[in-house]
């Protein structure tokens, strides 16, 4: 092989393998939708019965049942579930009794900006602070990021939420306890009633996402190959940055795709307490309310980000490594 | 697990602070789990301050809540449901996960493919919405939260655990066993599992986190522990209205969730260390 | 008489509180070799890299005094050592697989040296380095540079590494094993080439290894370390024919294989005890008889009761396969494996327990074969208790007999595996495999992780036991001097397929298939000079021949194939009496080519 065709090998080598993951994901996305329809729709029991309460006849469930389609197979109402789904449009809220999809589109926004202003912050401070950490290992520094991550990521979002307003609200006055988004807020109102919310958050997030990307570079730093640039007279930064880091890009990256997936759970405590409204406190209420449309749709848009999250990484893991890309 | 148990003293011996300080904070959680009703001062139910939200004080160390009742001795209950749910619940997923991961490793073929699958697709749903649906399917009783918790961290486990399996299964001990003509269940039970002891003991103490965490944010959020029992988490999110005076009612529930999950971090960590510093 | 180029003086070096290098004191005039010889735990490896200053986690530098030309190293700082550091001394590691960055092209790391000392621009750094891959005889050196180290082989990357450390001419090279890892045929062209283009940069070398016969080519001069104690050092020819220290005298001992006698002849009256038709194996789906990926091809044999095989070839040439197969853990795909007279079951299932246990399999590392879990009794017990339903005391008896058998203490049966020595641990592995009372022995390079003189001793331990015991013996190994002195017969194999086989005596004839005498040549000699002249005029005669699953394997390295025969058809089985080989050229021809 000549140094001329080495990309086009490396491209045909590589679409593949990208294929292969992409499928995977899609496989598991569907897998996970059928999960998630048989345990909200299915095994529940009769939402027809449960809807018209104890008092209605039979004949009124019967109705009700042929109108939301629940005499079908349940194979046929799974398909139409799905391809309601696919196409965007999740029904109706039984609750709301508005489309899901406009409840849904009032929603997504705010939660897009919230994961995205804390991923602005943590994902920046968090790999500074695993790569301090990292090069510095068995030091003093080291220990004591050791010790305050480990301790951050087991502190309960609550906690840190209600210290936070506690602080910032109630004793020092600077900051709202309550998020009020609505359309006509201004860029000054909306960052500040986001702040607590994107700090809880962002604590959260970027310890567990620090400490693996601790041990991503970590591990790399005890191979034999860093050992050996080190006796060639590469000095220990350039070590770092021009041996490790290329190595360590995979890892990295997945660790922050998993931490950045934390941050649809961690909403969900933190916009219920702080009122935001996103879709994970949405969520929180359609499983109050029972209302199942809503909330097959809220776990599915979760479950569909995690996934791309994932895939992401894996796409960035397998262009940083020459082993995956030119095989 | 003579191995765990060395590890353990060698920790009280030499270990770092941090964690000795861990082992303290669980045992003091452990042992208020089992003891609290013993101890509490007055009736978990009991309206025993006139005041709401009471400060700390010689009759009510901790406070009253917003009826009126004693932090205390409603924080010693409460911990009662949290710890042994919690353990229960890790213990639950740490051997279902396990035993699955086993007959994975060492069956292997199809099985071991189809497994592998189920548990990627579940792990694929985030804990906490994963949590939710399920509350929203089935309610919140006991016995149903233990589940709940139980299922939604068994795929992690499984993963570990047949990480580990897998990588023993191709050691040259199992060959052998395997070419003397020992059966699956003498090579999984005696050969396999004796090597995982330690790491899945580890594993399961981080799902224990994991699983106090995730069942005081379902309370906290009313879809967790139901009236008229109380976990950490319900004790918080009752009392959230004591928040803008910075009540001992909101603040004590939560800082005894943090110690409890901060000390069992900090316990885990600092035998793993131990062990790799060997 | 001027100052030695290097020299050391007092190196003590500490980890642990303990001293793992112990006031060593030598030194190398200028341009020359010298060996730091001795077995895992000697110090030898700590000692070459304190002559970059460098220390390994938890070890440091407590005493001595090291100087390299006017440089006092064990005075330099950090930033001092630096600068030293693969400009005037560089270094060479075992297993260039791993020191070698995955994540970067070959060429961006071979001139990394002269880009980080300033010492060249990229585009001149670029043509020395073509140079050198030249020098060192890689294929293509133009263009190798620009791949990855997952692409390349052992060989061509233990010599890129060379390139590498020699880019800066340094004046000082360090070899830490560099062929270790290497097969046997392609350490005799590593070891040319280094010791070519050391001689020609002129530096003075520090070459470090276990293996006496590789030294005695490399160094001018050998220190023998154990221990972390130096036992002698001096000129290599004085120490190796006139070693003066008991260890060194032990180690010299423990390399020379000692011929073992031939099993009486019981052949011919009694049945094979084990006998192997036409066995084809690999991975994958099988189809026609075939795996996707042949390991094993065709591999036929016989095994008299009590006799001795030796299965000979390099990495990859299927021999552990064989055991596997033999064993069941692997089912063949096509062929037959008869033992005792019955036909085994090509897989596990369907063996009966009775066939279970007459043959035992024996592996490697003991490290693995061992459950780290269990204790030596419970080790020793299972096989035990599973084949002859001892218990209790009995078999606690039993296990005593055994730990006498491989004379091991028996105050040793409560401890757990994990703190024994590797010579211990193989010999528990050994008699794991004795307590089944077995009729065949499956060794699987039993021998290879262990230091030489422990090594030594458990083959002088297999060969008592075999021939007590009455026990056959499938002996596989990549050393084909140790084979030829322990076994009754020897087969070798090369990609997959016998290529010869016969008896001791019928393979002392001399007339060898083309491999075997690759093979047979690629065995260092314990005296100099041997490099120099061994396997000349061995280049492939018939370069760039077509590799094909039916033509001879060894085509395309062979020294004396014939165009138009050997890359046409499929070489053909010669038979005499008591050997047998594969290849186009008949006996005559054989015994010519062994002439030439």
């Amino acid at each position: 092989m000549s140094a001329a065709s080495a990309p086009r090998t490396m491209l045909s080598g590589l679409l593949p393998l990208l294929g292969k993951r992409v499928a995977s994901a899609l496989l598991t996305l569907l897998l996970v939708s059928a999960v998630i329809f048989t345990v909200s729709g299915l095994l529940p029991g009769d939402a027809a019965q449960e809807t018209l309460g104890q008092s209605a006849t039979p004949e009124q469930v019967a109705a009700l049942r042929h109108e939301i389609g629940l005499d079908r197979p349940a194979l046929a109402r799974y398909a139409d579930w799905l391809a309601g789904m696919v196409r965007g449009d999740p029904g109706t809220s039984m609750v709301a009794n508005m489309p899901v999809r406009e409840i849904i589109a009032q929603r997504l926004p705010n939660s897009l900006m919230l994961a995205g202003f804390t991923a602005l912050i943590s994902v920046p401070l968090a790999l500074a602070i695993g790569i301090a950490s990292a090069v510095n290992r068995g030091g003093k520094l080291d220990r004591a990021l050791n010790i305050m991550t480990l301790s951050m990521v087991a502190v309960p979002e609550f906690l840190v939420a209600t210290l936070g307003v506690l602080v910032f609200s109630v004793k020092l006055l600077w900051l709202p306890s309550i998020a009020l988004v609505s359309d006509t807020s201004t860029w000054g109102e909306l960052i500040r009633s986001s702040t607590l919310p994107v700090l809880t958050l962002t604590v959260v997030v970027t310890a567990q996402m620090a400490r693996m990307t601790r041990a991503a570079v970590a591990d790399q730093l005890d191979r034999p190959y860093v050992e050996m640039a080190q006796l060639k007279g590469v000095r220990f930064s350039r070590v770092v940055l021009a041996h490790v880091m290329p190595n360590a890009l995979g890892p990295i990256v997945n660790a922050v795709a998993l931490s950045l997936s934390y941050l649809m759970g961690g909403a969900i405590i933190v916009e219920t307490i702080f009122s935001f409204p996103g879709l994970a406190s949405l969520m929180v209420n359609a499983v109050t309310s029972r209302d199942m449309p809503l909330l097959q749709a809220c776990a599915m848009i979760f479950c569909t980000a995690y996934l791309l999250l994932v895939l992401t990484a894996d796409v960035v893991a397998i262009m940083a490594n020459p082993r995956l890309r030119a095989q | 697990m003579s191995r765990w148990g060395g590890t353990l003293r060698a920790l009280l011996r030499s270990g770092p602070l941090s964690g000795r300080i861990g082992l303290a904070l669980v045992l003091f959680w452990f042992a208020a789990a089992v003891a609290g009703p013993w101890l509490a001062p007055h009736p978990v139910g009991a309206f025993v301050d006139r005041d709401v939200f009471g400060p700390m004080s010689a009759r009510f160390w901790l406070g009253s809540d917003y009826l009126g009742r004693d932090v205390l001795s409603r924080l010693l209950w409460g911990a009662r449901y949290t710890v042994l749910l919690a353990l229960g619940a890790a213990l639950l997923a740490g051997s279902c996960g396990t035993a699955l991961a086993l007959t994975a490793a060492v069956r292997g073929g199809w099985i071991d493919e189809a497994l592998a699958r189920a548990m990627d697709t579940l792990i694929s749903i985030p804990s906490k919405i994963f949590a939710l649906v399920l509350v929203a399917a089935f309610g919140s009783s006991l016995p149903l939260l233990l589940l709940i918790s139980s299922v939604i961290y068994i795929p992690g486990n499984f993963r570990i655990a047949r990480a580990l399996a897998t990588n023993l299964v191709g050691m040259d001990f199992v060959a052998v066993a395997r070419a003397r003509g020992e059966g699956a269940v003498h090579i999984a039970l005696r050969e396999v599992l004796p090597n995982m002891v330690q790491p899945l003991l580890a594993d399961m103490g981080l799902r224990f986190v994991f699983i106090v965490l995730l069942l005081s944010g379902l309370s906290f959020l009313g879809l967790g522990v139901q009236p008229p029992y109380a976990d950490l988490g319900s004790l918080v999110r009752e009392n959230i209205s004591g928040l803008t005076e910075g009540a001992p009612a909101i603040i004590m529930p939560a800082l005894a969730i943090a110690t409890l999950t901060v000390g069992a971090n900090l316990l885990i960590d600092a035998l793993g260390a131990g062990k790799g510093r060997r | 008489m001027t100052a030695p180029h290097i020299e050391v003086s007092g190196l003590t070096i500490e980890a642990g509180g303990r001293a793992i290098v112990n006031d060593v004191s030598f030194a190398i005039p200028r341009g020359q070799v010298t060996a730091l010889i001795g077995e895992s735990g000697s110090g030898k490896t700590t000692t070459a890299l304190a002559l970059m200053g460098h220390t390994r986690p938890g070890a440091r530098i407590s005493g001595g005094m090291i100087r390299i030309g006017d440089t006092r190293i064990d005075q330099l700082g950090e930033a001092g050592l630096t600068a030293l550091r693969g400009r005037r001394v560089s270094y060479i590691a075992q297993s260039a697989a791993a020191a070698f960055n995955p994540s970067r092209t070959i060429m961006a790391q071979v001139i990394e040296p002269l880009l980080v000392h300033g010492l060249a621009g990229r585009k001149e750094a670029e043509v020395k380095a073509i140079a050198l891959f030249r020098a060192l005889a890689l294929p293509s050196p133009e263009s190798i540079g620009a791949r990855y180290p997952h692409q390349l082989s052992g060989g061509q990357l233990q010599r890129l590494m060379a390139a590498m450390a020699l880019i800066t001419d340094p004046e000082l090279v360090i070899l830490d094993e560099p062929t270790t890892a290497l097969d046997v045929t392609t350490q005799v062209d590593v070891l040319k080439l280094f010791k070519a283009a050391i001689a020609k940069s002129g530096a003075s070398a520090i070459y470090v290894s276990h293996d006496l016969a590789v030294v005695a080519q490399m160094a001018d001069r050998i220190a023998v370390l154990r221990y972390g104690v130096l036992h002698e050092e001096g000129p290599a020819r004085t120490v190796l024919e006139t070693p003066r220290d008991h260890y060194t005298r032990t180690l010299i001992a423990a390399a020379r294989p000692v011929e073992r006698p031939v099993a009486p002849e019981t052949a011919g009256a009694s049945a094979p005890l084990l006998s192997v038709e036409g066995v084809t194996a690999g991975y994958g789906a099988v189809r026609d008889g075939v795996p996707a990926v042949p390991v094993l091809r065709d591999v036929s044999f016989v095994l008299a009761p009590g006799a001795t095989l030796g299965v000979i070839g390099e990495s990859g040439s299927g021999k552990s396969t064989l055991a596997r197969v033999i064993a069941g853990l692997l089912p063949r795909a096509e062929g037959s494996v008869h033992f005792g007279g019955v036909g085994l079951p090509a897989g596990l299932k369907g063996r009966s327990r009775e066939q279970f246990r007459r043959v035992q399999l024996v592996f490697q590392n003991a490290d693995t074969a061992l459950n780290p879990a269990h204790s030596v009794a419970t080790i020793l017990s299972r096989p035990l208790a599973f084949y002859h339903g001892l218990k209790g005391a009995a078999a606690r008896a039993r296990v005593e007999e055994l730990l006498d058998l491989i004379h091991l203490p028996r105050d040793i049966a409560g401890r757990p595996v994990r703190g024994l020595s590797g010579g211990q641990k193989q010999r528990i592995n050994l008699a794991r495999a004795l307590a089944a009372g077995p009729d065949l022995l499956l060794c699987d390079e039993v021998t290879s992780a262990l230091d030489t003189v422990v090594g030594a001793a458990i083959l002088e331990l297999i060969d008592d036991l075999r021939r007590r015991l009455g026990i056959a013996t499938v002996f596989i190994s990549h050393d084909i001097s140790t084979v030829r002195a322990f076994c009754d017969q020897v087969l070798v194999l090369y990609g997959g397929r016998v290529v010869e086989q016969g008896s001791r005596e019928g393979f002392a004839s001399g007339r060898h298939h083309p491999y075997t005498r690759l093979l047979m040549d690629s065995v260092p000699e314990m005296h100099p000079g041997w490099l120099e002249h061994t396997g000349e005029g061995r280049a492939p005669a018939l370069p760039g021949a077509p590799v094909g699953e039916e033509l001879c394997r060894f085509l395309p390295r062979c020294p004396v194939a014939i165009a138009g025969r050997c890359d046409r058809t499929p070489a053909p089985l010669h038979r005499e009496r008591d050997r047998q080989w594969l290849c186009h050229h008949d006996a005559a021809a054989l015994a010519m080519k062994e002439t030439v």
